[in-house]
């Protein structure tokens, strides 16, 4: 970067794993002014994916947990200004207000806003204690606490997606007896095909958790310790803690309060820049294009918050860049490891693969006609890696050699002739 | 207690003091240019794969099946690859020099 950079500043709203990691690339690119970065959550930025796996069965601190540690910001010259909100962007006037008034200038501003938890309108479920999310280290302090001074551990878990059994599988090494409550026919039915489904409701049910699906809970009753959660089909489970992962909102209300596009998140183009040349936006709160998949998508995902923030510094000190990751996830679940990469929406054909030698050992490859989008590998990285070596390359896979356990496994094998 | 010294691609050479954890937090906490741990040390990501000096394998053994496998997607890996979240600091470790993958 020029000198003339060295008085600009760089704003950054969120400080999580877009946000942080985005101010360590900027000033890996070589930008020289002030970055500064703002986040309501007052504690040291942390990752966010244990907390509902190891962080929750540990004893830890956040302490080991964290993204970066203080002197790696101070080293960088990277201003944290924690327990912060911020609540307007002026766009005319180059800079952004605080909740106390203060204003902040800058020259160029990164939205990393994220999400938050839908806490759903259901009767007595805001009115009522021992009631969690499960999205920051705060709540989960809340659910260690609440957990250890509770004498049944009864807990109802309210969604069955990968947040509500990750937790349930946590919360059971724990010694709590849990109950996955889940509206739809089957778990993670927005993000899998059903056999994934099948597979990780029976890993539940020979782990002790209780998953019921097609269930609509509709009303929260508290008496002293216990809590009725009501469904409408007539039946109520008992609980002592509630843990509510039904999906999230994403943060865009200051951005369309200051003009900027807003469509399924925060609209950007392929450098992560919203419609203003000197405002981005990174992570869980865009909408942006994926050139693999040709259109435009929201993910909830660390990748995509590690990779537009690299994308957004990149573009911010000047360097041609373009986002074009093929997007991944992974899921922990008691002794399951769960890895997922592409984007299984709009499959016609899912293809199941078993391993001979082990029956835990298996991955879903979600196809269109011949064209592969998504891989679900469970327990077998090497799936994982070989759906993505087959998505970014594009060539054909012959399926009935991908079906057949007889066939060994090998990216050379499985090509069509 | 071990002294792990990481070879950035710049080819500078930090020798930083551990006690515990895995040796991708330490080199996290330390700022090792090239070492990101993006998932956060599970073995999902791959953005912690550094190369043992090969006198070094005995301290640090070979990469697990897991790990082998994860590091196919990586075209710099080679048979001294480890992904460092794998590796636990421990007294068996000190003195290892890990060079960070680019």
């Amino acid at each position: 970067m020029t000198k003339h950079q060295n008085n600009k500043i760089c704003v950054v709203i969120g400080a999580s794993h877009a946000g942080v990691n985005f101010a360590f690339a900027l000033r890996r690119e070589g930008w020289e002014g002030e970055i500064i970065l703002y986040d309501a959550d007052p504690i040291l930025p942390y990752h966010r994916p244990p907390l509902s796996k190891a962080y929750l069965t540990s004893d830890d601190g956040i302490e080991k947990n964290l993204l970066k540690s203080a002197e790696s910001y101070e080293k960088e010259g990277i201003t944290l200004k924690l327990g912060v909100k911020v609540s307007s962007i002026n766009r005319r006037k180059k800079h952004i207000v605080l909740n106390d008034g203060t204003e902040q200038s800058y020259d160029k501003l990164v939205l990393a806003t994220g999400a938050r938890p839908i806490m759903p309108p259901i009767p007595g479920l805001m009115s009522s204690n021992k009631i969690f999310p499960l999205r920051t280290a705060a709540d989960v302090a809340n659910i260690r606490t609440c957990l250890a001074e509770s004498e049944n551990k009864r807990v109802v878990v309210i969604g069955g997606g990968y947040i509500g059994l990750e937790t349930a599988a946590s919360l059971i090494k724990l010694g709590a007896s849990v109950t996955v409550l889940e509206r739809e026919e089957r778990i993670l039915a927005r993000v899998t095909a059903p056999e994934m489904s099948a597979f990780f409701q029976n890993l539940h049910a020979e782990n002790g958790v209780d998953i019921f699906t097609q269930k609509n809970v509709i009303a929260i009753e508290t008496n002293n310790e216990e809590k009725l959660v009501k469904c409408d089909d007539g039946v109520s489970y008992t609980a002592n803690i509630i843990i509510v992962g039904v999906g999230i909102h994403v943060n865009t209300e200051m951005a369309a309060s200051a003009g900027l596009t807003i469509e399924n998140g925060i609209k950007v183009d392929e450098t992560a820049k919203t419609v203003d040349d000197d405002i981005y936006a990174i992570g869980d709160c865009t909408f942006h294009y994926n050139p693999h998949y040709d259109r435009f998508v929201r993910l909830e995902s660390v990748q995509n918050a590690v990779d537009q923030a690299k994308v957004a510094a990149f573009a911010i000190c000047g360097n041609e860049t373009r986002y074009d990751t093929i997007p991944w996830f992974w899921s922990d679940q008691f002794d399951v490891k769960l890895q997922m990469v592409g984007l299984s929406q709009g499959y016609d054909q899912v293809i199941l693969r078993k391993e001979a030698d082990n029956e835990k050992c298996f991955s879903v490859w979600y196809f269109k006609v011949d064209h592969l989008l998504a891989v679900d590998a469970v327990n077998n990285a090497k799936a994982y890696v070989y759906g993505t070596k087959f998505i970014k390359s594009g060539d054909k896979i012959d399926k009935a050699k991908l079906e057949d356990p007889e066939v060994e496994f090998n990216p050379i094998n499985l090509l069509a002739e | 207690m071990a002294k792990i010294t990481f070879i950035t691609s710049d080819n500078e050479s930090i020798t930083i003091e551990g006690n515990s954890g895995s040796v991708m937090a330490l080199a996290v906490e330390n700022g090792i240019k090239g070492i990101d741990g993006d998932c956060g040390g599970v073995c999902s990501c791959a953005t912690c794969h550094v190369h043992v000096r090969p006198e070094d394998m005995e301290k640090t053994g070979a990469a697990s099946e897991i790990e082998t496998d994860m590091l196919e997607l990586d075209d710099n890996a080679n048979e001294f690859s480890r992904l460092c979240c794998q590796l636990e600091i421990g007294d068996h470790l000190d003195g290892v020099v890990l060079k960070v993958a680019k």
